[in-house]
């Protein structure tokens, strides 16, 4: 499980920067997608003991127990993707008003006011 | 319990102005009320801090680091105050210069925002909640930029977005994999774990948050968002980013490195000093070759970071002390030059240093007020930032590197160059055009001239500014005490 989700990690992390790279302001929100869930699976497989059916939450008394899931990265993940979401939400809004305004969705048409 | 006040006043102002959406005016005096409270309670926390060390709050009585901890040491009580008083300045500005368009637009409440997540992240001790107060502080930060959707603000804010939005991915990669290492986010116990593990991939994961908080604070080679966006928005806004955001980004490379990243200090200090010196050298060349008013000011940003990157870099409590004293002068000079550029706008309908002149004879107290911070941020004595780059500079040849304080040096007498060239060509060449026969609002001199009052204040009393800076460095470069205001204290 864990070699499957180390790779597909970076599988999203490399096509998040190469999309991120492109001049396109639609593949561009594509490529902030797939780097917040790359970061998002990485927390989840690094912080988390990936194995099923142990307890998240053990009875007082019987201490750290040794088969006790780690409860908090996915509780991390759960707040990460909630604020990706939302930046995401504004970030496309955000990008349709940029294309009405500019008129174009290529990034080298943006560069007026740096001149 | 007084460190939840500069997370709880912006909240509620924001909360009131929504609320109060389409009473603009009850909208202002909310506004304008909330950010002096939230000036007084970061005031009343820095003198507490200051008076009996530090502050930790445990959020909902979870013991750490289990909880969530709120901590403030000197250097955050420091922060608090400045983000507070540049709150204060530019929703006072924005009184007089916000369109009625961008108000009922949620101006207010979006501001308010912002400055919650700036209090929080000066607050907080754990470095997950940091991140969560970074997000606040950049949505917040999306709208004020985009609000009014002129076509320079549009493309401004595709590169902010897109660059900080990636900066916020380092950081999340970077947070997961100290998680994975460490098994806590509680700074003081991450610090304690690390030095205990002293493992090479503490090293690594420095480098992610090196680049996360690079890109935030904008140094090199990760500033290009900075010059392309900050001058796009109203001047309130450009301000208040200009004063306090890459000042964020500053404020978290110091407490990271100061009390996480310290097991390989040749490596992570060494690099950071290399980067110090290129952003300040690229930042100020920029400077020079740039011709309007708010995108020189953008460049000396970047240079000016590179100053106080330099004082984490030397990493000896003289040099961390010149870095707090300078982000201190910086904080205040800059968001000021930024307010005074609204002013010259307004004068001369244009941010186009050829297309201005002549305000030395038109506006002869609003030439003097220019002068101000404009000298200080170019170092001249005796205003504040002639204290900033001496500090820094006796630190650095006290640690023998000598390279980077020439490059400081020749980068001060360079951001000099690029200050007459804004003073010859706005202030004193004959105008082109006769300028507006106007008189400028009082709300927006009085902002001006109260920072600038300020920025003579920090140059008269430098004294004991320094030796508070020097007290919040000797905290930082000991972290004992932090992690055990917050590990053992009980409250």
């Amino acid at each position: 499980m864990q070699i499957v989700l180390t790779v597909v990690i970076g599988v999203l992390y490399g096509a998040g920067f190469y999309m991120m790279l492109r001049r396109n302001l639609v593949k561009l929100i594509v490529g902030i997608v797939l780097l917040s869930n790359g970061a998002n699976l990485l927390i989840f497989t690094v912080g988390g003991r990936l194995r099923r059916g142990d307890p998240p939450i053990v009875p007082v008394g019987n201490g750290m127990a040794a088969d006790m899931a780690n409860p908090l990265p996915q509780a991390l993940v759960l707040t990460a993707i909630v604020i990706g979401f939302g930046v995401l939400a504004f970030a496309l809004v955000l990008f349709h008003r940029v294309y009405r305004v500019v008129g174009a969705e290529d990034l080298d048409a943006m560069s007026g006011s740096e001149r | 319990m007084i460190l939840i006040w500069p997370i709880l006043v912006p909240l509620l102002t924001a909360a009131a102005c929504l609320v109060l959406w389409r009473r603009l005016r009850l909208q202002r005096a909310v506004s304008t009320a909330g950010s002096a409270v939230l000036l007084a309670a970061s005031v009343r926390i820095f003198l507490e801090v200051e008076a009996s060390e530090i502050v930790a709050l445990q959020v909902g009585d979870w013991p750490a680091p289990y909880g969530i901890t709120l901590v403030a040491d000197l250097f955050s009580a420091i922060m608090l105050v400045l983000g507070a008083l540049i709150g204060v300045a530019t929703v006072v500005y924005a009184l007089a210069t916000i369109d009625p368009g961008r108000e009922a637009g949620g101006f207010h409440p979006v501001l308010h925002f912002l400055l919650m997540g700036v209090s929080g992240a000066f607050v907080t001790g754990d470095i997950f909640n940091l991140f969560v107060w970074f997000e606040v502080m950049l949505t917040a930060s999306f709208v004020l930029l985009a609000l009014g959707g002129e076509r320079g603000q549009m493309e401004g804010a595709v590169k902010y977005v897109t660059l900080n939005l990636m900066s916020s991915g380092f950081f999340l990669t970077g947070i997961g994999a100290l998680y994975g290492m460490t098994g806590t986010l509680n700074m003081a116990d991450l610090a304690v774990r690390t030095a205990a593990a002293d493992s090479p991939a503490t090293t690594v994961v420095a480098m992610l948050f090196l680049v996360a908080f690079g890109i935030k604070a904008a140094v090199f080679p990760l500033f290009f968002w900075l010059p392309a966006s900050y001058h796009t928005p109203p001047f309130a806004v450009s301000a208040l980013f200009a004063g306090l955001l890459t000042k964020v980004g500053v404020y978290a490379m110091i407490r990271t490195f100061t009390l996480i990243f310290v097991t390989d200090i040749e490596h992570t200090h060494g690099t950071i000093l290399v980067i110090a010196g290129a952003t300040m050298l690229v930042g100020v060349l920029g400077a020079v070759a740039a011709n309007e008013f708010r995108r020189i000011l953008s460049f000396h940003i970047v240079s000016q970071i590179g100053f106080m990157v330099m004082g984490l870099g030397l990493y000896t409590p003289l040099a961390l002390a010149g870095s707090i004293f300078y982000l201190i002068h910086h904080i205040v000079v800059k968001a000021n030059l930024f307010l005074i550029s609204g002013i010259t706008y307004r004068i001369h309908g244009t941010g186009d240093l050829k297309a201005m002149g002549g305000i030395s004879r038109s506006h002869p107290a609003l030439a003097l007020l220019f002068l101000i911070p404009a000298m200080s941020l170019a170092g001249l004595p005796p205003l504040s930032g002639f204290f900033g780059k001496l500090t820094l500079a006796a630190a650095g040849l006290e640690a023998g590197r000598y390279s980077i304080v020439a490059i400081s040096l020749a980068a001060g007498l360079l951001t000099l160059v690029s200050m007459t060239k804004i003073w010859a060509e706005a202030f004193w060449k004959e105008s082109p055009a006769p300028p507006s026969a106007e008189r400028t609002p009082r709300l927006m001199l009085w902002p001006v001239a109260a920072l600038a009052a300020c920025t003579l204040v920090i140059g008269l009393l430098a004294e004991p500014l320094v030796a508070i800076s020097l007290r919040a460095a000797d905290g930082l470069m000991d972290p004992r005490r932090y992690i055990e205001a917050v590990l053992g204290g009980e409250r």
